[in-house]
């Protein structure tokens, strides 16, 4: 993945410690778009399983090459777009903390209502 | 030329300059506040999904099930649409840091005109289900569907609503760098709403029936 390098002048984005609420370097616009351009990329991947031309992989397959494509959009956008990559860790752990419960929960809900 | 705005506002003191905040944690509450709201927001949608994916194949013989109903390429539009608002939206975050007031007007009004488009076409496809004999009530799989992409649709539309508003206040003058942080806290909301969403296109729109 792209590398983060701090803001410097002759970057059409200068640094900025009041959006921070915490410790984080910013990086470029140009990361962003790169971002977007993977997101758009795995986008077109998932819609492409969805057409007859992959149907023989089996659902299995194509179940776990989508989960594989979700999670990763998930995580771009979560680290990058959402700045936690960057920001302090506290946030990370907050939002983890959510994420995770909700999967256990719902995991549990779900087996024991015998879904799998 | 960008307009620019560099002076601090009265009365508007949450930070040291080394960005530290005047908290017992050294971080913005209103950044923790948010983030702690979208951890619990995981927990809505999560109850939301697992009860869609419970009910989805309970459908009559002769009742409208999902591959009746969905019609995939319409909703990947919509869904790219909604995944380039999250790209326009660091864009307004980026531009008020640097002090750029108008193109963070720009990429406020953008991202809102880009989440209006998503809203929109979920509301044809809500239409077009309900015409082709998909209701609220038919079935399980019709109510954990549009109690699901409702709920996130709302979500889409208060997001909307704080744009609109930040928006607003850019125009009266009251959004200048010294409120970057304003601006970044809606868009951690704007980014989870995308997120969700990435979630359900995948579960509800592209697994397998």
């Amino acid at each position: 993945m792209a590398t983060v390098t701090p803001d410097s002048p002759d970057t059409a984005h200068a640094p900025d410690e009041h959006a921070s609420g915490g410790r984080h370097a910013h990086p470029s616009n140009w990361l962003y778009v790169k971002v977007a351009i993977y997101l758009a990329l795995l986008t077109a991947f998932e819609v492409f399983t969805y057409f007859e031309t992959v149907h023989g992989w089996g659902d299995t397959a194509i179940i776990v090459m989508l989960i594989i494509m979700m999670l990763l959009k998930f995580f771009l956008v979560v680290a990058f777009f959402m700045h936690l990559k960057f920001d302090h860790p506290i946030f990370w752990r907050l939002f983890v903390f959510g994420l995770i419960l909700a999967m256990a929960v719902y995991m549990v809900m779900l087996t024991a209502f015998r879904i799998w | 030329m960008a307009e620019t705005m560099t002076a601090e506002a009265p009365g508007h003191t949450p930070e040291h300059h080394d960005g530290e905040h005047h908290t017992s944690t050294g971080l913005s509450n209103e950044k923790l506040a948010m983030w702690v709201f979208l951890g619990s927001e995981c927990l809505l949608f999560g109850g939301l999904i697992s009860t869609y994916m419970f009910n989805k194949g309970r459908i009559g013989p002769n009742d409208v099930g999902p591959e009746d109903v969905f019609d995939i390429p319409f909703t990947s539009v919509s869904s790219f649409v909604l995944l380039m608002s999250s790209l326009t939206m660091v864009f307004a975050v980026s531009s008020i840091a640097r002090g750029d007031l108008r193109g963070n007007r720009i990429w406020l009004a953008t991202t809102a005109a880009l989440g209006a488009t998503f809203v929109a076409g979920q509301v044809y496809e809500f239409t077009a289900f309900y015409s082709e004999g998909l209701g609220f009530t038919t079935n399980l799989f019709g109510s954990a569907f549009y109690a699901l992409t409702g709920f996130h649709g709302a979500h889409v539309t208060i997001g909307i609503i704080m744009l609109m508003s930040l928006l607003v206040m850019s125009m009266r003058g009251n959004l200048g760098p010294e409120r970057a942080e304003t601006v970044e806290i809606i868009g951690l909301y704007w980014h989870f709403v995308d997120i969700v969403w990435i979630v359900i296109f995948t579960i509800v729109y592209l697994f397998p029936q």
